[in-house]
């Protein structure tokens, strides 16, 4: 790649008090495409996003934003990103096209000019009829898609994502994934965090994993994968008594050790990791020749439990871990608990 | 979602030149008028508590107090205007606060303009309520028979001098708004603070009939300093000492105040 790279950090480090909830982050972030960071809540995401985009400053390492070191020129960097935070970063009495008018106002707009942009973004986000109405009167899909138009007012080389589909329903989830889509293909650079594996898959070029603080695999979505086998096959015996004799069944079947079988708290649910996903159909079929009667399989893609068993050996850490990813946003982590 | 309008609402969004230090200042006041225009229901709290106060204690008290409700109304009425625009000044805590929790001062915090613009924008928006609260309590005083010896003039005067030292004691409230963790404490700190500094001032009684530790406090008090120069201006009879005093006390709490919550604001 001869292109210069969007984001460069080196061993970006953030403590509060006792915790280090950003413990040494390598990022290499190539232009134009859409970056993906993943992992479970208080990994460390949001703080590492917010010191890339200058709202915290690290206490160690360094970072070079679009060329610009993010402490010493951070006034260079916000000229050129922009944010769309976890929870809206939004005015919650103030009408929709009141965000977007202060916002354009603040960046230097002229007050028809102003007005016009506001419109034009409310149009373009399906929010025209809505641009009326107090932000706190919005449905979640709507208020994330007016705080991810209040970040393109002026578009930016660079756009930090937080979690842009957490909470929101599957719909609403598409048009935020569309909206990805259109901007990185208009040549804007996207730093996307997110919790959900399929969400990286499906948008990133290249994902990082993060884990307390720290990158702990990176690559492409297909290599990333492929270090953690193809997923799992997910089966549910018509009769729990009969579970254990489907776990002796599937795993020789799949060609997997018996231990790696993982009972799921259903009690009639197994799951198998699957490396090869041609030979998950003569599992099945072994099943039905024991005569062992199935409620229900499927063939799943692989987790981001999954994921973070593979790499670290056990399960991503609950939500409750959040409150220390960053302090400051107490009301956000509430959302996310 | 229509990818010909995102894109071209991309593709238009080149960036303006930006706006000087005032205009990103006035543009967050006008944010403020904003939200007034939404909640007007925020302007109840001034409004109506310097009419209780000023109804209260001249009909309740006036008698015992100055020997007469029409006398003790000459003697309280600009003590209620200070009372009721000081109480205002804990609010821009609390909004301050609110935007923080909100995480609305994220965004702002990544814009680039300069970093003090939304502090001194959301105070000068709070000028208004300061208005609207010295409004209500000078009409009130004049229709309740209130003398207005220093004329148009002085009550113009007295007013101002209220409003500048608010805008010195409002950057105390807007720091301890960005040290707690919610705006209800924002707001139980700063009348916690707020109501025995008023109470202990010459405010509602002449501090001569205080005993003398209590007077000694009252008369350092500067809330004591500020009410004896609106009365001397409403009177049409203000010492220039004692102005210049309440004016050089708001400026001494700009000047800590104001870097301290910048400060406070940068580090976040």
């Amino acid at each position: 790649m001869t292109q210069p790279l969007a984001i460069e950090a080196t061993g970006l480090v953030k403590t509060f008090g006792e915790t280090r909830a950003v413990d040494g982050v390598d990022l290499a972030v190539p232009q134009g495409v859409v970056y993906g960071v993943l992992g479970p809540n208080g990994a460390g995401k949001s703080t590492t996003i917010r010191m890339l985009a200058t709202l915290t400053r690290p206490d160690g390492g360094s970072a070079r934003v679009l060329g610009h070191d993010v402490v010493r020129e951070a006034d260079a960097v916000r000229a050129r990103v922009s944010l769309t935070g976890q929870g809206a970063s939004l005015d919650e009495e103030l009408t929709g096209r009141e965000n977007l008018v202060l916002l354009a106002r603040l960046l230097g707009y002229g007050r028809a000019a102003s007005r016009e942009r506001a419109d034009e973004l409310l149009d373009a986000f399906e929010l025209a009829d809505a641009g009326g109405k107090q932000v706190q009167h919005y449905s979640g899909g709507m208020r994330r898609r007016l705080d991810i138009a209040a970040s393109l007012v002026v578009t930016p080389d660079l756009l930090f994502l937080d979690e842009p589909t957490t909470g929101l329903d599957p719909r609403s989830r598409n048009q935020v994934w569309d909206i990805v889509r259109a901007l990185v293909a208009a040549g804007t650079t996207i730093l996307l965090c997110t919790q959900y594996l399929d969400e990286a898959d499906q948008l990133a070029a290249r994902i990082a994993v993060i884990d307390r603080g720290s990158v702990i695999a990176e690559g492409t979505p297909t290599e990333l994968k492929a270090s953690v086998g193809q997923g799992a096959l997910h089966v549910r015996v018509a009769d729990a008594g009969r579970r254990e004799e489907a776990a002796a069944l599937l795993a020789p079947a799949l060609d997997v050790p018996v231990a790696s079988v993982v009972r799921e708290s259903d009690p009639a649910a197994l799951s198998v990791p699957v490396a090869d996903p041609d030979r998950a159909a003569d599992a099945v079929a072994a099943l039905s020749r024991a005569g062992i009667g199935l409620a229900d399989f499927s063939l799943g893609r692989p987790s981001l439990d999954e994921v973070f068993l593979a790499l670290t050996g056990r399960p991503a850490e609950p939500a409750a871990d959040d409150a220390d990813d960053d302090p400051t946003t107490p009301t956000l982590q509430e959302q996310a608990a | 979602m229509t990818a010909d309008r995102l894109n071209a609402a991309l593709s238009s969004g080149a960036r303006p030149e930006r706006p000087g230090a005032v205009a990103a200042a006035l543009t967050f006041g006008w944010r403020g008028m904003l939200k007034i225009k939404h909640v007007p229901e925020q302007l109840l709290d001034v409004t109506i508590t310097p009419v209780l106060f000023l109804l209260m204690f001249t009909y309740l008290f006036g008698g015992a107090v100055a020997g007469s409700t029409d006398e003790y109304l000459q003697f309280l009425l600009p003590g209620v205007l200070v009372q009721a625009v000081l109480f205002t000044t804990v609010y821009s805590g609390v909004s301050l606060n609110t935007d923080v929790t909100k995480g609305v001062v994220d965004r702002f915090r990544s814009l680039p303009i300069p970093r003090a613009a939304p502090l001194i924008g959301a105070i000068l928006g709070d000028t208004v309520r300061y208005a609207v609260a010295s409004t209500i309590v000078v009409v009130l005083g004049i229709v309740l028979g209130f003398d207005v010896g220093g004329g148009v003039l002085g009550v113009l005067g007295a007013v101002l001098l209220v409003v500048g030292f608010a805008f010195g004691l409002s950057w105390v409230f807007t720091t301890v708004g960005l040290l707690m963790r919610a705006p209800n404490a924002v707001m139980n700190t700063g009348f916690m603070a707020l109501f025995p500094l008023v109470f202990l001032s010459n405010v509602f009684v002449q501090p001569s009939t205080l005993p003398s530790a209590l007077e000694w406090f009252v008369d350092v008090n500067p809330i004591s300093h500020l009410t004896t120069a609106v009365r001397g201006l409403m009177a049409g009879a203000a010492e220039t000492g004692d102005v210049l005093l309440v004016l050089a006390e708001a400026a001494a709490l700009v000047a800590i105040f104001l870097p301290l919550t910048v400060r406070l604001y940068r580090s976040r």
